[in-house]
C-alpha cells in the first residue's frame, strides 16, 4: 500500500475517527429498517431510537395491498436485468471494435459515442417523449429499456470497455489469430473472458442506473401496474395526500435490503470492478 | 492507474498501434474482394453499429428536435407549432426566476463537488493503510451507492423533518435544530449532504485506486529527505493523483447538474426557488407548465454547461497528462 507512511495516526484513534465519520453513511439505512417494523406512533418518538418493544409487519402487508407492489418490484428487476444484459453485449462489441479494429472514421464515430455519454437525459426527454408517443409506446416499458440500454449508460459502458481493451496486451489475441479464429471468435472466446473486471464494472453501473431511473418512469408511465420501484415509493400517500410513513419505509426497506445484501457478499468484486472501470 | 499513466504515457499507445499492424497482416488471404483487411473493416462497423444506432436515435435526433422546439411555440392542446425564431432565447434574459435557478444550480453543483471531493479524499487517505477493519469501513462508506436514490432520499427526508431523527438527536445534546427542509439555506445544505453521502463512495474507491498507484519509492525518497506528512501529502500524493481528482471533479459536477430525483423527492425545488436547480426547472417548464419551447431552450442551456465542463476537462487534462490518441 502506497500510503503506509503518509501519516502516523494511532490505529485506535483512526478507527474512532472513521466510526464517527461513518454514522451518516450507515445510520439512515439502519433507522429505515428499524422504523419499518415499528408501530406508526413510535416512528417520531424523541429521542429517536432503533428499538421497539412491539415490532409489527403490518406496514409490509400494507405496502402490498395499497399498490401492486410485487408487480412493481418485478418490473424494476426485469427491466434492470434486461438493460444490463443488452448493455453488456452492445458495449463490449463496440468497445472492442473501437480499441482494436482499424476502420475509417473510427475516431469520429467514437466522438459520437462520447456525446451520447455526456448529454443529460433531461435534455432529451421532451423530444423522446414525443418520439415514443408517435410510436405508441407511452405507458409501456420500452422507453425505459431502449434508451437506457442503447444510449446514455450504454455509451458510458462502451467508453469503459474501450479503455479496458486498449490496455489489454494484444499478444493475448495473437495465439487465437494463428489458430485461424476470426474477429467474432477472438472477441467472444479470448477477449470477453479476460474482460471480466470491466464487464462487472459495466454490469454494476448499468444495473444501478436502470434501478435508479426516476425522471423517465415519471414521464412515460401512468398506470400503477407498470410503475417501477423509485416511482412507486413516492406514491404511498393516503387519500388526503398525507404520506404513509411506515408503509413507505417498509417498501423502501424491501427495495434496499436485497441490493445491500448482494453488495456485502460481493463487495470485493464491486469495488475492484469499479477501480478497473477506467474512470480515473 | 492514472498515476502510472501520467508517468508512462506510452503504455496505452503501444498496443493500439500494434493491433492495427497485426490486424492488417493476419489471416489467410480471402477471396478476390473480401481480403482479410476488408473483412476486418466490415466487422468493425458491424460491432459498433448497435451502439451508434442507439446514440443516433436516442441522443442526436432528440437534441436536434430540442433545437427545433426551442425555435417554435407549441400549443400542446391543439398541436399547433409556430416559428418564433430567437424569442425563447431572448426570454431567458427576461425570466425573473432564471437568476435564482442558476444561483441554486451553482450553489448545489459547487457544494456537491467541493464536499464530495474533499470528503472522498479524506476517507480514501484514512483507508489507504493497513489496519484491522479497513475492509469493513470501505464497505460501510461505499454502501449508500447501492441504495436506491429515491429510498435514500425518502429516509433522509424523514430524518430531516422538524420533528425528525436529526433534530431529535440534536435535542438530546440541547440544540434546537432548524426545520431543515423549510428554510432556503438549510434546505440547500440538506440536498447537498444527502447527495454527497450517497455517492461519495464511488469517488472514494477511485481515489483509493489512485493512491495505491503512487510509486512507493517517492514516499521513501521524501522520508529520507526529512519531509513531514503534510508536505508529503501536498507535494507528492496530491500531484500524483491530480488527474484522478480532476476527472472525478468533472464527473461529479456533471452528475450534480443532472440530479433530479434527489431534489424532486427531498424538497420539490423549495422552499420558494431555493433548491430549484436547472434540471428541475426544465422538468417544471416542459411537463408541469407544458411550455415545450421554453423548456427545450432551458434544456439546451443545461447541455451547453455540460459540454463546456467537458471541454474544460479535456483542456486541463492535456496540460496535466498525456492523453491517449
Amino acid at each position: 500500500m502506497g500510503g503506509v507512511r503518509t501519516g502516523r495516526l494511532r490505529p485506535a484513534l483512526l478507527v474512532i475517527a472513521l466510526g464517527v465519520l461513518a454514522i451518516p453513511f450507515v445510520v439512515p439505512t439502519v433507522w429505515m429498517v428499524a422504523a419499518s417494523v415499528k408501530p406508526l406512533a413510535e416512528i417520531f418518538e424523541a429521542p429517536p431510537s432503533l428499538w421497539t418493544d412491539s415490532p409489527t409487519l403490518s406496514a409490509y402487508r400494507e405496502a402490498f395491498t395499497f399498490q401492486p407492489f410485487a408487480r412493481q418490484y418485478f418490473n424494476s428487476v426485469y427491466i434492470a436485468v434486461l438493460v444490463t444484459l443488452i448493455t453488456l453485449l452492445v458495449s463490449s462489441l463496440a468497445g472492442y471494435a473501437f480499441a482494436r479494429i482499424r476502420f475509417p472514421g473510427a475516431n469520429a464515430l467514437f466522438l459520437v459515442v462520447l456525446t451520447g455519454m455526456l448529454v443529460p437525459s433531461e435534455v432529451t426527454i421532451v423530444p423522446l417523449f414525443q418520439l415514443f408517443k408517435s410510436a405508441g409506446l407511452i405507458n409501456t416499458h420500452w422507453p425505459l429499456i431502449l434508451v437506457t440500454a442503447l444510449a446514455g449508460p450504454c455509451a458510458l459502458a462502451t467508453f469503459i470497455m474501450r479503455q479496458f481493451f486498449i490496455a489489454l496486451p494484444v499478444e493475448l489475441e495473437e495465439a487465437g489469430r494463428l489458430d485461424g479464429l476470426g474477429r467474432p471468435a477472438i472477441w467472444w472466446r479470448i477477449c470477453l473472458p479476460l474482460a471480466r473486471p470491466a464487464l462487472s464494472a459495466v454490469a454494476i453501473l448499468t444495473f444501478l442506473a436502470s434501478w435508479n431511473l426516476y425522471l423517465e418512469p415519471t414521464v412515460y408511465l401512468t398506470s400503477p401496474d407498470l410503475f417501477t420501484l423509485p416511482q412507486a415509493l413516492t406514491r404511498f400517500a393516503d387519500s388526503y395526500g398525507g404520506p404513509m410513513w411506515n408503509t413507505q419505509l417498509a417498501a423502501a426497506t424491501m427495495t434496499v435490503l436485497p441490493m445491500l445484501i448482494v453488495f456485502v457478499l460481493a463487495q470485493r468484486h464491486f469495488i475492484e470492478g469499479l477501480s478497473h472501470s477506467g474512470l480515473k | 492507474m492514472s498515476g502510472t499513466r501520467a508517468a508512462e504515457p506510452a503504455v496505452e499507445r503501444a498496443p493500439a498501434r500494434s493491433t492495427a499492424r497485426t490486424g492488417r497482416a493476419s489471416g489467410p488471404a480471402g477471396p478476390a474482394f473480401w481480403t482479410s483487411r476488408r473483412r476486418d473493416v466490415l466487422t468493425g462497423y458491424l460491432f459498433v453499429l448497435p451502439q451508434l444506432v442507439g446514440v443516433a436515435v436516442f441522443v442526436l435526433l432528440p437534441v436536434g428536435m430540442a433545437i427545433w422546439y426551442s425555435l417554435h411555440d407549441w400549443n400542446v392542446f391543439t398541436g399547433k407549432q409556430t416559428f418564433v425564431g430567437g424569442e425563447h432565447y431572448a426570454a431567458l434574459a427576461d425570466d425573473p426566476q432564471l437568476p435564482k435557478v442558476l444561483l441554486a444550480t451553482l450553489l448545489f453543483s459547487g457544494g456537491v463537488v467541493i464536499v464530495n471531493i474533499s470528503l472522498g479524499l479524506l476517507i480514501a487517505v484514512l483507508l489507504n493503510r493497513k489496519f484491522r477493519g479497513v475492509t469493513v469501513f470501505r464497505t460501510l462508506f461505499f454502501s449508500p451507492v447501492v441504495v436506491s436514490v429515491v429510498a435514500w432520499t425518502l429516509v433522509w427526508g424523514f430524518l430531516l423533518q422538524d420533528n425528525g431523527g436529526i433534530n431529535g438527536l440534536l435535542a438530546t445534546v440541547g440544540i434546537d435544530g432548524p426545520n431543515w427542509l423549510k428554510q432556503g439555506d438549510t434546505a440547500m445544505v440538506s440536498v447537498i449532504l444527502t447527495q454527497v453521502v450517497r455517492s461519495v463512495g464511488i469517488n472514494m474507491v477511485l481515489f483509493l485506486a489512485a493512491l495505491q498507484g503512487v510509486p512507493r519509492e517517492l514516499y521513501e525518497a521524501a522520508r529520507i529527505d526529512g519531509a513531514n506528512s503534510r508536505t508529503v501529502f501536498t507535494r507528492i500524493t496530491l500531484p500524483m493523483i491530480s488527474p484522478t481528482v480532476l476527472l472525478t471533479a468533472i464527473v461529479t459536477i456533471a452528475g450534480a447538474l443532472q440530479s433530479f430525483a434527489q431534489i424532486a423527492v427531498l424538497t420539490g425545488g423549495g422552499p420558494g426557488l431555493s433548491t430549484t436547480v436547472l434540471v428541475y426547472y426544465v422538468f417544471q417548464q416542459a411537463f408541469k407548465f407544458n411550455d415545450i419551447g421554453y423548456g427545450s431552450t432551458l434544456a439546451l442551456m443545461l447541455l451547453s454547461f455540460v459540454m463546456l465542463l467537458t471541454l474544460l476537462q479535456w483542456q486541463l487534462r492535456r496540460k496535466w497528462v498525456f492523453y491517449e490518441d
